[in-house]
Protein backbone atom coordinates (compact mmCIF):
# COMPACT_ATOMS: atom_id res chain seq x y z
CA UNK A 1 0.00 0.00 0.00
CA UNK A 2 1.45 3.54 -0.86
CA UNK A 3 1.92 5.78 2.41
CA UNK A 4 -0.73 8.65 2.43
CA UNK A 5 0.25 11.57 0.87
CA UNK A 6 0.32 15.18 2.87
CA UNK A 7 -2.02 17.51 1.95
CA UNK A 8 0.13 20.05 0.13
CA UNK A 9 1.13 17.30 -2.42
CA UNK A 10 -2.01 16.14 -2.84
CA UNK A 11 -3.34 19.83 -3.83
CA UNK A 12 -0.29 19.97 -6.05
CA UNK A 13 -0.90 16.75 -7.78
CA UNK A 14 -4.42 18.21 -8.90
CA UNK A 15 -3.34 21.04 -9.74
CA UNK A 16 -0.79 19.76 -11.75
CA UNK A 17 -3.45 17.45 -13.17
CA UNK A 18 -5.82 20.27 -13.93
CA UNK A 19 -3.55 21.77 -16.49
CA UNK A 20 -2.70 19.07 -18.02
CA UNK A 21 -6.12 18.80 -18.98
CA UNK A 22 -6.55 22.59 -19.90
CA UNK A 23 -3.65 22.30 -21.93
CA UNK A 24 -5.40 19.27 -23.55
CA UNK A 25 -8.32 20.89 -24.49
CA UNK A 26 -6.66 23.64 -25.92
CA UNK A 27 -4.71 21.70 -28.44
CA UNK A 28 -7.27 19.96 -29.47
CA UNK A 29 -9.53 22.96 -30.00
CA UNK A 30 -6.00 23.99 -32.10
CA UNK A 31 -6.12 20.82 -33.68
CA UNK A 32 -9.63 21.19 -35.30
CA UNK A 33 -9.52 24.85 -36.30
CA UNK A 34 -9.33 26.26 -39.40
CA UNK A 35 -6.12 28.71 -39.32
CA UNK A 36 -6.42 29.95 -42.90
CA UNK A 37 -10.39 30.64 -42.38
CA UNK A 38 -9.85 32.39 -39.15
CA UNK A 39 -6.80 34.47 -40.31
CA UNK A 40 -8.13 35.60 -43.46
CA UNK A 41 -12.26 36.36 -42.28
CA UNK A 42 -10.95 37.66 -38.59
CA UNK A 43 -8.00 39.06 -38.87
CA UNK A 44 -7.80 40.43 -42.45
CA UNK A 45 -4.85 43.33 -41.83
CA UNK A 46 -6.04 44.95 -45.12
CA UNK A 47 -9.71 45.14 -43.30
CA UNK A 48 -7.99 46.43 -40.23
CA UNK A 49 -6.38 49.25 -41.51
CA UNK A 50 -9.22 50.36 -43.61
CA UNK A 51 -11.16 51.00 -40.50
CA UNK A 52 -8.95 53.40 -39.52
CA UNK A 53 -9.22 56.09 -38.24
CA UNK A 54 -13.01 56.65 -37.97
CA UNK A 55 -13.30 53.33 -35.39
CA UNK A 56 -11.31 55.23 -33.14
CA UNK A 57 -12.17 58.93 -34.23
CA UNK A 58 -16.30 57.87 -34.73
CA UNK A 59 -16.98 54.80 -33.12
CA UNK A 60 -14.90 54.23 -30.09
CA UNK A 61 -15.44 58.17 -29.26
CA UNK A 62 -19.44 58.07 -29.87
CA UNK A 63 -19.27 54.67 -27.66
CA UNK A 64 -17.45 56.67 -24.86
CA UNK A 65 -19.76 59.84 -25.31
CA UNK A 66 -22.74 57.96 -25.05
CA UNK A 67 -22.10 56.09 -22.20
CA UNK A 68 -20.59 59.29 -20.16
CA UNK A 69 -24.36 60.60 -21.34
CA UNK A 70 -26.30 57.75 -20.40
CA UNK A 71 -24.40 57.01 -17.01
CA UNK A 72 -24.88 60.96 -15.52
CA UNK A 73 -28.06 60.66 -16.55
CA UNK A 74 -28.96 57.31 -15.11
CA UNK A 75 -27.34 58.85 -12.09
CA UNK A 76 -29.08 61.82 -11.79
CA UNK A 77 -32.42 60.01 -12.73
CA UNK A 78 -31.66 57.44 -10.60
CA UNK A 79 -30.85 59.43 -7.21
CA UNK A 80 -34.52 61.25 -8.36
CA UNK A 81 -35.75 57.67 -7.71
CA UNK A 82 -34.43 56.17 -5.20
CA UNK A 83 -35.64 59.55 -3.07
CA UNK A 84 -38.68 58.82 -4.00
CA UNK A 85 -38.61 55.41 -2.90
CA UNK A 86 -37.37 56.15 0.25
CA UNK A 87 -39.92 59.15 0.70
CA UNK A 88 -42.58 59.05 2.97
CA UNK A 89 -45.20 60.16 0.68
CA UNK A 90 -46.87 57.29 -0.84
CA UNK A 91 -47.61 58.33 -4.67
CA UNK A 92 -43.75 59.20 -4.75
CA UNK A 93 -42.97 55.89 -2.92
CA UNK A 94 -45.85 54.33 -5.74
CA UNK A 95 -44.46 56.00 -9.12
CA UNK A 96 -41.17 55.15 -7.80
CA UNK A 97 -41.48 51.37 -7.59
CA UNK A 98 -43.71 51.55 -10.56
CA UNK A 99 -40.85 52.58 -13.28
CA UNK A 100 -38.28 50.75 -11.72
CA UNK A 101 -40.15 47.40 -11.83
CA UNK A 102 -40.95 48.49 -15.52
CA UNK A 103 -37.88 49.08 -16.38
CA UNK A 104 -36.08 46.20 -15.42
CA UNK A 105 -38.19 44.18 -16.17
CA UNK A 106 -37.84 44.73 -19.65
CA UNK A 107 -35.19 43.96 -22.32
CA UNK A 108 -33.32 46.94 -23.66
CA UNK A 109 -33.17 46.33 -26.59
CA UNK A 110 -37.50 47.11 -26.76
CA UNK A 111 -36.95 49.81 -24.95
CA UNK A 112 -34.37 51.36 -27.61
CA UNK A 113 -36.41 50.26 -30.27
CA UNK A 114 -39.63 51.96 -28.67
CA UNK A 115 -38.41 55.34 -28.09
CA UNK A 116 -36.89 54.99 -31.51
CA UNK A 117 -39.96 54.20 -33.06
CA UNK A 118 -43.01 53.60 -31.06
CA UNK A 119 -42.94 56.64 -29.46
CA UNK A 120 -42.45 58.91 -32.46
CA UNK A 121 -45.64 57.05 -33.95
CA UNK A 122 -47.57 57.04 -30.66
CA UNK A 123 -47.15 60.38 -30.03
CA UNK A 124 -46.08 62.44 -32.31
CA UNK A 125 -42.79 63.03 -30.81
CA UNK A 126 -39.57 62.91 -32.18
CA UNK A 127 -36.86 62.91 -29.34
CA UNK A 128 -33.64 65.28 -30.30
CA UNK A 129 -30.85 64.01 -31.67
CA UNK A 130 -32.39 61.41 -34.35
CA UNK A 131 -32.06 58.46 -33.56
CA UNK A 132 -29.58 58.28 -31.52
CA UNK A 133 -31.13 60.60 -29.18
CA UNK A 134 -34.02 58.53 -28.76
CA UNK A 135 -32.04 55.81 -28.40
CA UNK A 136 -30.25 57.31 -25.49
CA UNK A 137 -32.92 58.55 -23.31
CA UNK A 138 -33.97 54.47 -23.88
CA UNK A 139 -30.97 53.65 -22.51
CA UNK A 140 -31.01 56.84 -19.69
CA UNK A 141 -34.36 55.66 -18.54
CA UNK A 142 -32.99 52.09 -18.27
CA UNK A 143 -30.08 52.41 -16.59
CA UNK A 144 -31.82 55.04 -14.04
CA UNK A 145 -34.25 52.06 -12.81
CA UNK A 146 -31.23 50.36 -11.81
CA UNK A 147 -29.01 52.65 -10.48
CA UNK A 148 -32.02 53.47 -8.19
CA UNK A 149 -32.22 50.53 -6.66
CA UNK A 150 -28.42 50.54 -5.96
CA UNK A 151 -28.44 53.86 -4.09
CA UNK A 152 -31.61 53.36 -2.30
CA UNK A 153 -29.51 50.36 -1.22
CA UNK A 154 -26.83 52.81 -0.29
CA UNK A 155 -28.70 55.57 1.30
CA UNK A 156 -30.03 52.34 3.82
CA UNK A 157 -26.41 51.42 4.21
CA UNK A 158 -25.53 54.58 6.24
CA UNK A 159 -26.06 53.77 9.97
CA UNK A 160 -29.30 55.69 11.48
CA UNK A 161 -27.28 56.99 13.76
CA UNK A 162 -25.75 59.63 11.54
CA UNK A 163 -28.59 61.14 10.56
CA UNK A 164 -29.68 61.07 14.43
CA UNK A 165 -26.54 62.84 14.85
CA UNK A 166 -27.45 65.45 12.28
CA UNK A 167 -30.79 66.32 13.17
CA UNK A 168 -29.91 66.18 16.65
CA UNK A 169 -27.76 69.31 15.98
CA UNK A 170 -30.93 70.95 14.43
CA UNK A 171 -29.89 70.65 10.70
CA UNK A 172 -33.28 70.10 8.59
CA UNK A 173 -34.11 66.77 6.12
CA UNK A 174 -32.53 67.88 3.36
CA UNK A 175 -29.15 69.29 4.04
CA UNK A 176 -28.63 66.05 6.39
CA UNK A 177 -29.62 64.54 2.85
CA UNK A 178 -27.20 66.59 1.23
CA UNK A 179 -24.55 66.78 2.95
CA UNK A 180 -24.45 63.63 5.74
CA UNK A 181 -26.07 60.36 4.03
CA UNK A 182 -25.75 60.86 0.12
CA UNK A 183 -21.55 61.26 0.79
CA UNK A 184 -21.36 57.44 2.71
CA UNK A 185 -24.04 56.29 0.53
CA UNK A 186 -22.23 56.66 -2.50
CA UNK A 187 -18.88 55.45 -1.28
CA UNK A 188 -20.60 52.47 -0.04
CA UNK A 189 -21.95 52.18 -3.33
CA UNK A 190 -18.95 53.16 -5.82
CA UNK A 191 -18.24 49.42 -6.45
CA UNK A 192 -21.90 48.82 -8.19
CA UNK A 193 -22.64 52.19 -9.65
CA UNK A 194 -19.08 51.12 -11.59
CA UNK A 195 -20.23 47.91 -12.50
CA UNK A 196 -23.61 49.50 -13.92
CA UNK A 197 -20.94 51.69 -15.97
CA UNK A 198 -19.33 48.52 -17.64
CA UNK A 199 -22.55 47.56 -17.96
CA UNK A 200 -23.73 50.34 -19.64
CA UNK A 201 -20.92 50.41 -21.78
CA UNK A 202 -21.82 47.26 -23.59
CA UNK A 203 -25.32 47.92 -23.73
CA UNK A 204 -24.75 50.96 -25.92
CA UNK A 205 -24.00 48.21 -28.66
CA UNK A 206 -28.00 47.96 -28.43
CA UNK A 207 -28.24 51.27 -29.77
CA UNK A 208 -27.67 50.00 -33.38
CA UNK A 209 -31.69 48.46 -33.31
CA UNK A 210 -32.13 52.22 -33.42
CA UNK A 211 -30.94 52.67 -37.18
CA UNK A 212 -28.15 55.19 -36.54
CA UNK A 213 -26.87 58.07 -39.11
CA UNK A 214 -23.33 57.40 -40.88
CA UNK A 215 -21.39 60.04 -37.99
CA UNK A 216 -23.50 58.44 -35.02
CA UNK A 217 -22.68 55.14 -35.34
CA UNK A 218 -21.11 53.73 -31.79
CA UNK A 219 -18.31 50.65 -32.23
CA UNK A 220 -21.08 47.56 -32.54
CA UNK A 221 -22.97 49.78 -35.25
CA UNK A 222 -19.80 50.77 -36.78
CA UNK A 223 -18.44 47.09 -37.05
CA UNK A 224 -21.32 45.53 -37.89
CA UNK A 225 -22.10 47.76 -41.04
CA UNK A 226 -18.02 47.40 -42.39
CA UNK A 227 -18.64 43.34 -41.33
CA UNK A 228 -21.32 43.23 -44.21
CA UNK A 229 -19.41 46.12 -47.20
CA UNK A 230 -16.36 44.37 -46.73
CA UNK A 231 -17.43 40.85 -46.07
CA UNK A 232 -14.89 40.54 -43.51
CA UNK A 233 -15.06 40.06 -39.83
CA UNK A 234 -12.08 41.77 -39.01
CA UNK A 235 -13.96 44.61 -37.95
CA UNK A 236 -15.47 43.17 -35.27
CA UNK A 237 -12.70 41.66 -33.55
CA UNK A 238 -11.14 44.85 -33.85
CA UNK A 239 -14.30 46.62 -31.86
CA UNK A 240 -13.92 43.63 -29.46
CA UNK A 241 -10.26 44.96 -28.53
CA UNK A 242 -11.62 48.32 -28.05
CA UNK A 243 -14.51 47.22 -25.77
CA UNK A 244 -11.80 45.57 -23.88
CA UNK A 245 -9.52 48.26 -23.75
CA UNK A 246 -12.48 50.24 -22.00
CA UNK A 247 -13.77 47.64 -19.51
CA UNK A 248 -10.87 45.84 -18.41
CA UNK A 249 -9.07 48.55 -16.59
CA UNK A 250 -13.16 49.69 -15.14
CA UNK A 251 -13.17 45.92 -13.98
CA UNK A 252 -10.28 46.21 -12.39
CA UNK A 253 -11.04 49.19 -11.08
CA UNK A 254 -14.34 47.31 -9.31
CA UNK A 255 -12.12 44.71 -7.56
CA UNK A 256 -9.71 47.46 -6.43
CA UNK A 257 -12.79 49.02 -4.78
CA UNK A 258 -14.22 46.30 -3.56
CA UNK A 259 -10.85 45.23 -1.55
CA UNK A 260 -10.35 48.65 0.15
CA UNK A 261 -13.70 48.97 1.61
CA UNK A 262 -13.78 45.61 3.03
CA UNK A 263 -10.66 46.60 5.04
CA UNK A 264 -12.44 50.09 5.51
CA UNK A 265 -15.20 48.30 7.57
CA UNK B 1 -25.93 83.51 21.74
CA UNK B 2 -29.10 81.27 20.51
CA UNK B 3 -31.54 82.49 18.42
CA UNK B 4 -34.78 83.13 20.76
CA UNK B 5 -33.85 84.55 24.29
CA UNK B 6 -34.21 81.61 26.55
CA UNK B 7 -36.80 81.73 29.54
CA UNK B 8 -34.47 81.99 32.43
CA UNK B 9 -37.55 81.91 35.33
CA UNK B 10 -38.30 78.18 34.04
CA UNK B 11 -37.00 74.59 33.87
CA UNK B 12 -34.81 74.08 31.12
CA UNK B 13 -36.11 70.41 30.62
CA UNK B 14 -39.86 69.66 31.92
CA UNK B 15 -41.87 67.05 31.11
CA UNK B 16 -44.93 65.92 32.07
CA UNK B 17 -47.37 62.38 31.99
CA UNK B 18 -45.06 61.61 29.36
CA UNK B 19 -46.04 57.99 27.41
CA UNK B 20 -44.34 56.56 25.01
CA UNK B 21 -44.80 52.76 23.31
CA UNK B 22 -43.52 50.65 20.92
CA UNK B 23 -46.44 49.12 19.19
CA UNK B 24 -47.92 46.77 22.15
CA UNK B 25 -45.14 47.47 24.38
CA UNK B 26 -45.51 50.81 26.95
CA UNK B 27 -41.34 51.87 27.74
CA UNK B 28 -42.54 55.00 29.26
CA UNK B 29 -45.49 54.97 32.22
CA UNK B 30 -45.93 57.96 32.57
CA UNK B 31 -42.96 60.39 33.48
CA UNK B 32 -42.97 63.91 35.55
CA UNK B 33 -39.22 64.75 35.16
CA UNK B 34 -37.52 68.35 35.21
CA UNK B 35 -33.90 69.49 34.97
CA UNK B 36 -33.25 72.98 36.16
CA UNK B 37 -31.04 75.36 34.20
CA UNK B 38 -27.39 74.53 35.49
CA UNK B 39 -28.51 71.77 37.14
CA UNK B 40 -26.30 68.17 36.06
CA UNK B 41 -29.42 65.73 36.47
CA UNK B 42 -27.88 61.62 36.35
CA UNK B 43 -30.34 59.37 35.15
CA UNK B 44 -29.57 55.71 36.59
CA UNK B 45 -31.43 52.68 36.12
CA UNK B 46 -31.56 49.06 35.07
CA UNK B 47 -31.03 47.98 30.73
CA UNK B 48 -34.36 48.85 29.27
CA UNK B 49 -35.70 50.97 32.03
CA UNK B 50 -36.40 53.64 29.04
CA UNK B 51 -33.99 55.74 30.50
CA UNK B 52 -32.93 56.16 26.54
CA UNK B 53 -36.22 56.26 25.38
CA UNK B 54 -36.52 59.71 27.93
CA UNK B 55 -33.74 61.31 26.98
CA UNK B 56 -34.29 60.64 22.98
CA UNK B 57 -38.16 62.39 23.62
CA UNK B 58 -36.66 65.43 25.21
CA UNK B 59 -34.91 66.65 21.78
CA UNK B 60 -37.92 64.58 19.80
CA UNK B 61 -35.65 61.98 18.01
CA UNK B 62 -38.08 59.61 19.43
CA UNK B 63 -41.91 60.79 19.12
CA UNK B 64 -43.83 60.61 22.67
CA UNK B 65 -47.19 59.10 22.44
CA UNK B 66 -48.40 61.33 25.30
CA UNK B 67 -47.63 63.84 27.63
CA UNK B 68 -45.94 67.39 27.09
CA UNK B 69 -42.31 68.17 27.19
CA UNK B 70 -40.90 71.94 27.45
CA UNK B 71 -37.88 73.08 27.06
CA UNK B 72 -37.03 76.47 28.19
CA UNK B 73 -41.06 76.93 28.22
CA UNK B 74 -41.73 75.92 24.94
CA UNK B 75 -43.74 72.81 23.94
CA UNK B 76 -41.69 70.86 21.30
CA UNK B 77 -44.19 68.28 20.95
CA UNK B 78 -46.27 71.67 19.22
CA UNK B 79 -46.51 70.84 15.41
CA UNK B 80 -46.50 74.68 15.14
CA UNK B 81 -43.14 74.69 16.46
CA UNK B 82 -39.74 74.79 14.76
CA UNK B 83 -38.03 71.65 16.30
CA UNK B 84 -35.05 72.25 14.36
CA UNK B 85 -34.15 75.45 15.88
CA UNK B 86 -34.71 74.24 19.33
CA UNK B 87 -32.45 71.14 18.52
CA UNK B 88 -29.56 73.89 17.87
CA UNK B 89 -30.21 74.73 21.91
CA UNK B 90 -29.92 71.13 22.83
CA UNK B 91 -26.81 69.70 22.39
CA UNK B 92 -27.11 66.12 22.49
CA UNK B 93 -24.10 63.00 22.81
CA UNK B 94 -24.63 59.74 22.02
CA UNK B 95 -23.11 56.11 23.18
CA UNK B 96 -21.49 55.48 19.51
CA UNK B 97 -20.16 58.89 19.00
CA UNK B 98 -21.81 59.03 15.99
CA UNK B 99 -19.10 61.44 14.27
CA UNK B 100 -19.46 62.11 10.30
CA UNK B 101 -16.55 59.74 8.96
CA UNK B 102 -16.40 61.03 5.91
CA UNK B 103 -15.68 64.76 7.51
CA UNK B 104 -12.23 65.58 9.07
CA UNK B 105 -12.83 67.05 12.92
CA UNK B 106 -12.87 70.54 12.13
CA UNK B 107 -15.82 69.86 9.25
CA UNK B 108 -17.51 67.69 11.67
CA UNK B 109 -17.82 70.52 14.12
CA UNK B 110 -18.65 73.44 11.60
CA UNK B 111 -21.20 71.28 9.34
CA UNK B 112 -24.30 72.24 11.66
CA UNK B 113 -23.21 75.72 12.87
CA UNK B 114 -22.78 76.55 8.83
CA UNK B 115 -26.46 74.51 8.13
CA UNK B 116 -28.11 75.20 10.53
CA UNK B 117 -27.22 78.14 12.37
CA UNK B 118 -26.01 79.94 9.26
CA UNK B 119 -22.66 80.93 10.61
CA UNK B 120 -19.88 82.11 8.32
CA UNK B 121 -17.68 79.37 7.31
CA UNK B 122 -14.64 81.28 9.28
CA UNK B 123 -16.91 82.38 12.30
CA UNK B 124 -17.51 78.24 12.12
CA UNK B 125 -13.99 77.16 11.97
CA UNK B 126 -13.22 79.83 15.03
CA UNK B 127 -15.71 78.32 17.10
CA UNK B 128 -14.86 74.94 15.82
CA UNK B 129 -11.05 75.44 17.08
CA UNK B 130 -11.77 76.90 20.72
CA UNK B 131 -14.27 74.01 21.65
CA UNK B 132 -11.80 71.40 20.22
CA UNK B 133 -9.00 73.22 22.42
CA UNK B 134 -12.07 72.95 25.49
CA UNK B 135 -11.80 68.64 24.97
CA UNK B 136 -8.25 69.52 24.93
CA UNK B 137 -8.06 67.57 20.89
CA UNK B 138 -6.80 70.94 19.29
CA UNK B 139 -4.16 68.85 17.43
CA UNK B 140 -6.63 66.79 15.93
CA UNK B 141 -8.01 69.46 13.64
CA UNK B 142 -7.44 67.79 10.60
CA UNK B 143 -7.51 64.23 11.36
CA UNK B 144 -10.53 61.31 10.51
CA UNK B 145 -12.36 60.25 13.06
CA UNK B 146 -11.64 56.89 11.95
CA UNK B 147 -7.84 57.54 12.81
CA UNK B 148 -8.95 58.84 16.72
CA UNK B 149 -9.88 56.20 19.15
CA UNK B 150 -12.94 56.05 20.76
CA UNK B 151 -12.32 58.44 24.19
CA UNK B 152 -10.77 61.47 21.74
CA UNK B 153 -14.01 60.50 19.22
CA UNK B 154 -16.21 60.87 22.42
CA UNK B 155 -14.62 64.18 22.99
CA UNK B 156 -15.34 65.30 19.55
CA UNK B 157 -18.87 64.54 19.51
CA UNK B 158 -18.89 66.97 22.81
CA UNK B 159 -16.89 69.43 20.91
CA UNK B 160 -19.30 69.15 17.91
CA UNK B 161 -22.34 69.90 19.87
CA UNK B 162 -20.73 72.65 22.21
CA UNK B 163 -20.20 74.45 18.90
CA UNK B 164 -23.83 74.77 18.70
CA UNK B 165 -23.41 77.03 21.82
CA UNK B 166 -26.08 74.73 23.21
CA UNK B 167 -28.21 76.03 26.47
CA UNK B 168 -27.82 72.43 27.98
CA UNK B 169 -26.59 68.87 26.93
CA UNK B 170 -28.00 65.35 26.98
CA UNK B 171 -25.66 62.86 26.88
CA UNK B 172 -26.86 59.36 26.74
CA UNK B 173 -24.32 56.50 28.32
CA UNK B 174 -21.27 58.44 26.64
CA UNK B 175 -18.42 56.41 28.41
CA UNK B 176 -20.11 52.91 28.13
CA UNK B 177 -18.39 51.78 24.28
CA UNK B 178 -15.07 53.28 25.65
CA UNK B 179 -12.32 51.12 26.90
CA UNK B 180 -11.58 51.56 30.63
CA UNK B 181 -8.56 53.19 30.32
CA UNK B 182 -10.23 56.02 27.96
CA UNK B 183 -13.12 56.69 30.04
CA UNK B 184 -11.58 59.21 32.69
CA UNK B 185 -10.57 61.74 29.81
CA UNK B 186 -14.52 61.88 28.86
CA UNK B 187 -15.93 61.94 31.84
CA UNK B 188 -12.84 64.89 32.70
CA UNK B 189 -14.71 67.33 29.79
CA UNK B 190 -17.75 66.39 31.90
CA UNK B 191 -17.18 67.45 34.50
CA UNK B 192 -15.29 71.08 33.15
CA UNK B 193 -18.62 71.59 31.53
CA UNK B 194 -20.81 71.07 35.03
CA UNK B 195 -18.40 73.12 36.34
CA UNK B 196 -19.04 75.70 34.28
CA UNK B 197 -22.64 75.96 34.30
CA UNK B 198 -23.81 73.80 31.27
CA UNK B 199 -27.63 72.56 32.46
CA UNK B 200 -26.84 68.58 31.65
CA UNK B 201 -29.03 65.30 31.59
CA UNK B 202 -26.92 62.79 31.46
CA UNK B 203 -27.78 58.78 31.38
CA UNK B 204 -24.81 56.87 33.16
CA UNK B 205 -23.41 53.68 34.98
CA UNK B 206 -21.05 55.36 36.32
CA UNK B 207 -21.85 55.98 39.53
CA UNK B 208 -18.81 57.86 40.68
CA UNK B 209 -19.74 60.60 38.42
CA UNK B 210 -23.20 60.82 39.48
CA UNK B 211 -22.12 60.91 43.21
CA UNK B 212 -19.44 63.44 41.99
CA UNK B 213 -20.93 65.95 39.85
CA UNK B 214 -24.60 65.20 39.86
CA UNK B 215 -26.86 67.81 41.50
CA UNK B 216 -29.52 65.26 41.04
CA UNK B 217 -29.99 61.38 40.76
CA UNK B 218 -33.03 60.12 38.88
CA UNK B 219 -33.88 56.05 39.58
CA UNK B 220 -36.21 54.82 36.98
CA UNK B 221 -37.23 51.11 36.32
CA UNK B 222 -40.11 50.00 34.51
CA UNK B 223 -40.55 53.32 32.60
CA UNK B 224 -41.37 55.18 35.67
CA UNK B 225 -39.10 57.34 38.12
CA UNK B 226 -39.09 55.78 41.10
CA UNK B 227 -36.68 57.92 43.03
CA UNK B 228 -35.19 61.25 43.00
CA UNK B 229 -32.40 63.27 45.59
CA UNK B 230 -30.09 64.50 46.05
CA UNK B 231 -26.66 61.71 45.19
CA UNK B 232 -25.84 61.34 48.43
CA UNK B 233 -29.38 60.09 49.20
CA UNK B 234 -30.51 58.18 46.76
CA UNK B 235 -26.97 56.44 46.20
CA UNK B 236 -26.33 56.24 50.09
CA UNK B 237 -29.33 55.85 51.25
CA UNK B 238 -31.96 54.73 48.91
CA UNK B 239 -35.96 54.37 49.95
CA UNK B 240 -37.13 52.03 47.64
CA UNK B 241 -36.44 47.86 47.40
CA UNK B 242 -35.80 48.71 43.63
CA UNK B 243 -32.87 51.23 44.05
CA UNK B 244 -31.42 49.07 46.49
CA UNK B 245 -31.63 46.14 44.42
CA UNK B 246 -30.29 47.49 41.50
CA UNK B 247 -27.60 49.76 43.98
CA UNK B 248 -26.33 46.55 45.49
CA UNK B 249 -25.37 44.65 41.61
CA UNK B 250 -23.72 47.60 40.27
CA UNK B 251 -21.96 48.92 43.47
N1 LIG C 1 -36.92 51.90 18.37
C1 LIG C 1 -37.44 50.99 19.20
N2 LIG C 1 -38.36 50.11 18.76
C2 LIG C 1 -38.90 49.19 19.59
N3 LIG C 1 -38.58 49.06 20.87
C3 LIG C 1 -37.66 49.90 21.39
C4 LIG C 1 -37.04 50.90 20.56
N4 LIG C 1 -36.18 51.61 21.34
C5 LIG C 1 -36.25 51.06 22.56
N5 LIG C 1 -37.14 50.05 22.61
C6 LIG C 1 -37.48 49.25 23.80
O1 LIG C 1 -37.78 50.12 24.84
C7 LIG C 1 -37.31 49.62 26.08
C8 LIG C 1 -36.50 50.67 26.78
O2 LIG C 1 -35.36 50.95 25.99
P1 LIG C 1 -34.31 52.06 26.39
O3 LIG C 1 -33.26 52.05 25.33
O4 LIG C 1 -34.99 53.35 26.64
O5 LIG C 1 -33.72 51.49 27.73
P2 LIG C 1 -32.46 51.97 28.57
O6 LIG C 1 -32.95 52.25 29.93
O7 LIG C 1 -31.77 53.08 27.86
O8 LIG C 1 -31.55 50.67 28.57
P3 LIG C 1 -29.97 50.53 28.41
O9 LIG C 1 -29.37 50.77 29.76
O10 LIG C 1 -29.79 49.11 27.99
O11 LIG C 1 -29.51 51.51 27.38
C9 LIG C 1 -36.54 48.36 25.78
O12 LIG C 1 -37.35 47.27 26.09
C10 LIG C 1 -36.32 48.42 24.28
O13 LIG C 1 -36.35 47.14 23.74
MG1 LIG D 1 -29.94 53.27 26.78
Amino acid sequence: MAPPLKRSTRRRLTRGALYVLFILAVAVVVWLADWEAIRSNFFDLDVAVEAFPEILTVAAKNTVLYTAIAFVGGLLLGLILALMKLSPILPYRWAATAYIELFRGLPALLVIFGFAFAVPIAFGWRPPGGSAGAGLIALIIVSSAYIAETIRAGIEAVPPGQVEAARSLGMRPSWTMISVVLPQAFRIVTPPLTNELVILIKDTSLLFIAGMALGDRELTTFARDMVSSSANATPLVLAALLYLIITLPLTQLVAKLEKHNKRGR
Amino acid sequence: MSEAAPRTDVPAIEVRNLHKSFGDNEVLKGIDFHVDQGEVVCVIGPSGSGKSTLLRCVNRLEEPTSGTIMVEGVDITDDEMDLDKVRTRIGMVFQQFNLFPHLNVTRNLTLAQIRAKKRKKADAEEIAARNLAKVGLEDKATAFPTQLSGGQQQRVAIARALSMDPDMMLFDEPTSALDPELVGDVLDVMKQLAKDGMTMMVVTHEMGFAREVGDRVVFMDGGVVVEQGKPEDVLGNPQHERTKEFLSKVL
